[in-house]
């Protein structure tokens, strides 16, 4: 037993507005440098869409993750091999028509035009080469399904729908839609880091934030192409890669990350989550439909005694255990069982999970009365707008039960509530279906509170970082006296 | 002084003073830079911004560029087996057609890569000065060393003879200029270019060939990084007080 302290998070999404306020922390604080226009550390996509960069679930194109054959676990197309042989071109890295060109507008047209007929406009233009552009796409260009028959219509995750289903999630009067925000997921077993020539990525043995060591990377570029949610990006202009850092230097002060801290929906959670770093090869190898049980596996029980030693004797701290035992996301994803892992199937061990979306309308207006769509009062998850299949093939490698097992609580969750506050329903037949979806009465009360009536305490465990303590003991700090501070210093430019 | 003097002196600087200058620039400033700047030891790759012309410019340059650098690595290295090998006709036609494919194959490479670079306006927005005189210098190297390998065979067997001796006595620190003055007029040309590109590499981008992926082939595919020393400082005995 290995056990390791992990910073890991959950997204509901069922309280997602899709407002990208999250994005636009991020970009503010960390992507508005030259050559990182186009990233988006955050961003929230329309599903079904198609995503950004475009297409990035379709592995048949991008190859990335890794796949499990006879031989074993092994990276898709960013193996040893194949790395060195790609080197000079790698065949699957997306390149900026994939994501898009970014652009701004010249605006001291608007002020400088001279006086005529028309109104002044201000003209888009490129920030990579500034010349005019013509705008044609955008990181959320699918926004509300907008452009469905190019985005919504060609999102991966519709494989396996039947005919029927597909062409129903395009009529307009049965459309459906939900966000899905995504930053770096922080994998356990991260397939950028494993893809690295130069060792330039690395996991922090204390929180497991999956970091690119800015000296050590040398542009091969191998970590774009392997990380199948397309979370490095390449900065063009310094020549290297550059991915979510979990806002670190936050977290280590005890702030929660800037997407987390502005979140207008509260839908973020973060804590930390005790793992056992021995079980990653045996668990990313189990069959597709197994994947999200593995992962659940080997998140282990901060309270358990032997947890505990084990952690420990690892040198996690006691106050780290606390924080663990504390934990918002371990409650959503061991406890509840109701927050999943994005496309299990990509074998990354992803430790951002998401609640599915109870979106499925499930009743209708006939022009007088709002009729429930299901008999009886237990909605019939097969008549709602979204597939299960669909959300399946997005939360819980392609197994409807993970996703039903979830949806089915947040609704049983509901009635009960309903029963308690409104009184319109019968409290028996509340219990009756909170039995039926594996729930207690305290837990559903646990999961209401958390849900609706979290505090930022609730929300944002952060576990001490102990910074002070790692310099203090490896280093006497008297040593460093009125030397080079902090380390060597270098601007990030651009080499010849 | 007379016009003979004037070029023993000429000589003297070219092959037996330049190499030197060259190579301690080379180890200088390279070390220089990865101690004071490694953030700028990077491949700078434009892939991202340019995708159609880049598989036909960087791989057929990388892959002639290796494998010639490989034949004059051999050439240097093991002279006596080279001879060796060439003395079946055969064996000789193998090695100087491989060596001129790779020489054609990095030509077609470094053309692509300049018309990739005068065409993509993306691509422009990372072309530097620096970009544009390595790519001349390696052009210039190039171009000599077909013409060498064209009109002046067989190579393969005269470098073992004379240009291997010829690095050999720079290396142990004793130029013996007598091996390169006689050759032709192109082959020193190619010679001299080499020195260039040496003297270039460690103020141009040309220094990503020094950190190629070496540890890669031996790491295990996950890397984890502690702040602190596990076992030393987490135990119970460094624990904190309890309030
Ligand atoms: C095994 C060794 C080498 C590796 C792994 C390597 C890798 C790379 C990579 C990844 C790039 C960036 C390509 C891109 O734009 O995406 C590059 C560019 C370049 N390499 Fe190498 N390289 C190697 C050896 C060499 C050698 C020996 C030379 C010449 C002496 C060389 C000269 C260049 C030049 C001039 C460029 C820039 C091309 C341009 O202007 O776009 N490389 N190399
Ligand atoms: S999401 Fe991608 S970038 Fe983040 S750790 Fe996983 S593989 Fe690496």
């Amino acid at each position: 037993m290995d056990i390791r302290s992990q910073i890991s998070m959950v997204f509901h999404l069922d309280k997602c507005i899709g407002c990208h306020t999250c994005s636009i922390a991020c970009k503010n604080i960390w992507t508005d440098r030259k050559g990182t226009e186009y990233m988006w550390w955050n961003n929230v996509e329309t599903k079904p869409g198609t995503g950004y960069p475009t297409q990035w679930e379709n592995q048949d194109k991008y190859q990335g993750g890794w796949k499990h054959d006879g031989g074993g676990l092994k990276l898709k197309s960013t193996g040893k091999g194949k790395i060195i042989a790609n080197i000079f071109h790698n065949p699957h890295q997306p390149t900026m028509d994939d994501y898009y060109e970014p652009w701004t507008y010249k605006y001291e047209d608007l002020f400088n035009a001279p006086e005529g007929t028309d109104q002044p406009t201000a003209r888009p233009i490129s920030m990579v080469t500034g010349e005019f552009i013509q705008v044609e796409a955008g990181p959320n260009w699918d926004d509300d399904l907008g452009g469905s028959e190019v985005y919504a219509q060609n999102d991966p995750n519709l494989e396996g729908l039947s005919e029927e289903q597909k062409q129903q999630l395009s009529a307009i009067e049965r459309l459906v839609f939900f966000y899905f925000p995504r930053i770096c997921n922080h994998c356990l077993n991260p397939a950028c880091v494993a893809s690295c020539p130069s060792g330039a990525l690395y996991k922090r043995g204390e929180d497991g934030i999956v970091l690119i060591d800015q000296n050590r990377c040398r542009g091969w570029r191998s970590c774009i192409a392997a990380c199948p949610y397309k979370k490095t990006y390449y900065n063009w202009q310094t020549g290297k890669s550059e991915k979510c850092i979990l806002c670190f230097p936050r977290l280590e002060s005890g702030q929660a990350p800037a997407c987390f801290h502005s979140c207008v929906g509260r839908i973020r959670y973060l804590g930390v989550l005790l793992y056992d770093a021995d079980m990653i090869d045996e668990m990313a190898s189990k069959p597709e439909n197994e994947l999200v049980d593995a992962q659940r596996d080997m998140i282990k029980d901060p309270f358990d005694p032997k947890i505990i030693e084990a952690a420990r004797a690892n040198g996690i701290h006691d106050s780290v255990i606390k924080s663990a035992q504390k934990s918002p996301v371990y409650k959503y994803v061991k406890e509840w069982g109701i927050a999943l892992p994005p496309h299990a199937e990509y074998r990354t061990m992803p430790m951002l999970f998401y609640v599915p979306p109870m979106l499925p309308v499930m009743s209708s207006f006939d022009g007088e009365t709002v009729k429930t769509l299901a008999e009886g009062i237990f909605p019939d998850f097969d008549k709602a707008r979204i597939p299960m299949k669909f959300l399946a093939n997005l939360l819980s490698a392609g197994n409807e039960n993970h996703v039903r097992y979830a949806l089915r609580k947040e609704m049983a969750i509901r009635h009960y509530r309903r029963a308690l506050t409104v009184g319109d329903i019968e409290m028996d037949a509340a219990l009756k279906l909170l039995t039926e979806a594996d729930c207690t009465p305290e837990q559903a009360d646990a999961i209401y509170d958390l849900t609706s009536l979290c505090t930022f305490e609730d929300r944002f465990v952060i576990p001490p970082a102990h910074r002070e303590e790692a310099i203090q003991m490896t280093r006497d700090p008297l040593e460093h006296k009125q030397s080079v501070g902090f380390g060597l210093r270098e601007e990030p430019k651009r080499g010849a | 002084m007379n016009n003979v003097a004037l070029f023993d002196y000429l000589n003297l600087f070219l092959y037996a003073v330049l190499p030197y200058v060259t190579l301690v620039v080379f180890f200088l400033v390279s070390i220089q830079r990865y101690i004071g700047h490694g953030f700028t030891y990077t491949s700078l790759s434009s892939q991202f911004l340019e995708n159609k012309v880049h598989f036909w410019a960087l791989v057929p340059f990388h892959y002639g560029i290796l494998i010639i650098l490989g034949g004059h690595l051999i050439g240097f290295l093991i002279p006596g087996q080279l001879l060796v090998w060439n003395s079946s006709p055969l064996r000789l036609y193998v090695l100087e057609i491989t060596g001129l494919i790779g020489g054609v194959f990095t030509m077609v490479g470094l053309v692509n890569i300049v018309l990739r670079r005068l065409t993509s306006v993306k691509a422009q927005m990372v072309t530097t000065i620096a970009d544009w005189i390595v790519l001349s210098v390696l052009i210039f190297q190039v171009g000599t060393g077909i013409y060498t390998a064209v009109f002046h065979s067989w190579g393969s067997y005269w470098f073992a003879t004379s240009m291997s001796p010829y690095l050999w006595s720079i290396v142990t620190l004793s130029p013996d200029i007598s091996f390169v003055t006689p050759l032709p007029y192109m082959v020193k040309m190619h010679i001299l270019g080499a020195f260039a590109v040496i003297f270039l590499f460690p103020f141009t981008r040309l220094v990503h060939v020094l950190v190629v992926p070496n540890p890669y082939l031996w790491r295990k595919p996950q890397m984890v990084r502690w702040y602190y020393d596990r076992k030393r400082i987490r135990t119970t005995e460094f624990e904190t007080p309890k309030h």
